[in-house]
């Protein structure tokens, strides 16, 4: 589970560079935290957002999914919002990298993809190269170093969603 | 064999350059153990018992003379002078030091070798048959297809870190010499009536704690879709394969879970979308992949009167008559003919080869053999395109240098993991048991009259020996503290592929090879004319070779 931050300096790294985060996350699905209280900018659990329909008109709310979830059927509905997290409940669990992939070029959603909870610098090129365009960490690092690592790799056999072409439709 | 070009060199410096980064930011203590380590094993290094090992990847077995020598350096400066053949075509160093990992890893780049994803959870070395491109019995060569695949599967953004290990295996012939029912994903190419070029796909094989043959997922994939089938195959199992239990992780225990039908509807779904897409091969993309495995510039040669010769030679020579018979494997140009060296001679571990050897197979490579070897899935090399006017020259230097032990597929030709003596993970040794089995059955007369023979053994039930697919597997287990050994009969790693039955309690280890002994007189007693070991224990079963084991003295 991402943990709650309500700080309003909190860094990440989106498209590329370090920005103070205009979101703050709501990691429990706590009834105090639900329905039309939700503030502005809030990225909510898929729970909470599936348990009130008067959300689904909101344009201005994100939701953070389980790596567990049906992505089929909730995409629908979710690929309105401008943000969703995906939540890495250990950064050895890979099935997060699929979701984002489906989002992107089955569900052809254009917002931002956050990978959230416990993700490392090593993994970034790939979280990249599968649709994810901004990353949150816990922790005391330098996010500016970390950031580096988006282009640990410059090129790649595969077909991907930063680059749909794969190499050999490509090779000189 | 393929040649890389400034893309493939860039994709290998730049993984080069962030392993060096890793390493120094784990040896700075500014990354964490736990985080470090699946990096290190997606370059191919384990921390074993005694120090790290370090496996480099031999795509499909294919390796020539420079690769060679380069490992030849490699195991002077870097080890101990000896490397090690494993039961999937890798090398493997026993002694590397961490520090001098990133090291190893560039000059293995200079040679256009790597080390990425021979471990962890992930898609690994693909692997196929030692005989490739020169087997008579060949339908399609997979090597044009091996190479796609392992290009494809080569720093996979989205399948890095799966639920478990995930290992492709090929092949190109009906006889199958490289285990493909045994393997996550299983493929062989085949031509339809049409004659067009395809895949018969197996899904869910596997060795390990629940060995399983593979279940047969498409009969006929045209080329073209190879990779676009392989991501679905693959998503499948990334989202929906177990995590909460390692043991249950692999794929076969995902398509057993669901039943070979309700797997192949999720695959062909997630197909249904990308099938077409732009990971669709083009024919560009596999006439340029077939290109680097064209034949070699054969000579025109009679073939009835060098064979001729060789028979001559044979017929006053005992020792190069039995390494013809048992060393040697039909080329299907006239005049050629592949040889097997042995890494099995009595008294050496199973598939170590010195930093000598390697230097001397690199010389045989480019003075008989175009330049190129082969590692095999049974820990031997083989050098495939040796002319038979020079096979009784080739065979003298063989000799000389200690590989033409001439036992090749028989009862001491077996398949052995590292075992207790090197891997942290075995509960028994079983390099000394293939020794003491090794020193029991010298007569090679014997060994002959056996015939073929796969007697293979693991030193746990990770089974990287290959335990349940030998005629006889041997399997090293941990009761209190002390080692034992299982045995199993029946198994078959080839298209009649089965896993072998426990003959019932464990042994100890000095008993081995009584035990084996006596297996092998039933056999004798047992066996109609022209019988192998395997097809008698087909007609009789288990209970005659159960009663002479367990019989009360």
């Amino acid at each position: 589970m991402p943990s709650n931050d309500q700080k309003s300096d909190t860094q990440i790294i989106k498209d590329g560079k370090v920005i103070t985060d205009e979101w703050q996350l709501v990691a429990s699905n706590d009834e105090e935290q639900t329905g039309s209280v939700v503030e502005t900018k809030t990225i909510i659990p898929l729970s909470v957002f599936e348990a009130h329909k008067e959300l689904v008109e909101r344009d201005d709310i994100g939701v953070w999914i389980t790596n567990d979830v049906d992505i089929h059927a909730v995409a629908d509905s979710i690929i309105k919002l401008p943000v969703i997290a995906i939540d890495f409940p250990t950064f050895m669990d890979g099935r997060g990298f699929s979701l984002a992939r489906l989002l992107r070029e089955r569900y052809d959603y254009k917002g931002e993809i956050r990978a959230t909870g416990y993700v490392i610098r090593d993994q970034l090129c790939y979280l990249k190269r599968c649709g994810f365009n901004a990353f949150s960490f816990d922790g005391d690092i330098d996010l500016e170093s970390t950031a580096a690592s988006l282009n640990d790799l410059t090129e790649a056999y595969q077909t991907s969603v930063d680059k749909p072409s794969p190499l050999f439709r490509r090779r000189a | 064999m393929y040649k890389y070009d400034q893309y493939d060199n860039q994709i290998i410096q730049d993984r080069v350059s962030q392993f060096r980064g890793q390493t120094e930011r784990y040896l700075n203590g500014q990354l964490k153990e736990e985080e470090f380590l699946p990096l290190r094993l997606q370059n191919g290094l384990y921390v074993q018992r005694l120090a790290p090992m370090l496996r480099i990847n031999v795509p499909y077995g294919m390796i020539n003379s420079a690769q060679l020598r380069r490992l030849a350096h490699i195991a002077r400066h870097y080890d101990k002078g000896y490397c090690h053949v494993s039961t999937r075509q890798n090398i493997q160093f026993n002694w590397p030091d961490l520090a001098e990992v990133p090291d190893i890893l560039a000059e293995l780049a200079e040679v256009e070798m790597h080390a990425t994803q021979s471990s962890g959870n992930c898609i690994r070395n693909t692997t196929s048959d030692q005989f490739a491109g020169i087997a008579a019995d060949e339908i399609v060569d997979p090597r044009p297809y091996c190479e796609i695949v392992r290009q494809w599967s080569s720093l996979h953004p989205e399948f890095a870190f799966l639920p478990r290990k995930f290992k492709i295996a090929v092949t190109g012939s009906d006889t199958d010499r490289a285990a493909i029912q045994v393997h996550d994903v299983g493929l062989q190419v085949i031509k339809n009536e049409a004659g067009e070029t395809g895949f018969r796909v197996l899904v869910g094989g596997g060795l390990g704690r629940t060995p399983v043959i593979g279940s047969l997922l498409r009969e006929f994939l045209p080329e073209e879709h190879l990779l676009t089938y392989l991501d679905s195959i693959l998503r499948v199992y990334n989202l929906l394969g177990r995590r909460d239990n390692k043991y249950k992780a692999r794929i076969k225990i995902l398509v057993k879970a669901m039943g070979i039908g309700a797997f192949k509807e999720k695959v062909e779904a997630e197909w249904a979308h990308i099938k077409g897409g732009p990971a669709t091969l083009t024919q560009e993309e596999i006439e340029r992949s077939k290109s680097f495995f064209t034949s070699p510039l054969y000579e025109e040669i009679d073939d009835v009167s060098v064979q001729a010769d060789i028979d001559g030679i044979a017929a006053d020579n005992i020792a190069f008559s039995k390494w013809l018979t048992r060393n040697t494997f039909a080329h299907k140009v006239p005049g050629y003919i592949a040889a097997v060296l042995s890494l099995k001679p009595t008294g050496v571990a199973p598939g170590d080869i010195t930093d000598n050897q390697l230097d001397i197979i690199a010389d045989l490579a480019d003075k008989y053999s175009f330049g190129e070897a082969r590692t095999t899935h049974d820990q031997n090399i083989v050098l495939t395109d040796i002319k038979k006017s020079e096979l009784f020259e080739f065979w003298k230097t063989v000799k000389a240098a200690g590989f033409a032990t001439p036992n090749i597929g028989t009862l001491t030709d077996m398949i052995c993991c590292p075992g207790g003596d090197f891997c942290s993970l075995a509960n028994a040794k079983s390099i000394p048991v293939a020794e003491a089995i090794q020193r029991r059955f010298d007569d090679l007369d014997y060994v002959y009259d056996i015939g073929d023979l796969d007697l293979n053994i693991s030193g746990c039930m990770n089974a990287c020996g290959h335990h349940h697919v030998g005629h006889i597997g041997v399997l090293g287990v941990d009761k209190k503290g002390k080692e034992f050994y299982q045995v199993q009969l029946g198994g078959s790693a080839n298209e009649d592929a089965a896993l072998g039955k426990v003959l019932g309690p464990a042994f100890e280890q000095d008993d081995m090879p009584d035990i084996i002994d006596k297996l092998l007189n039933v056999y004798v007693d047992q066996r109609n004319e022209d019988e192998l070991f395997i097809d008698t224990y087909s007609r009789i079963g288990l209970q005659p070779f159960k009663e002479s084991v367990y019989a009360k003295q």
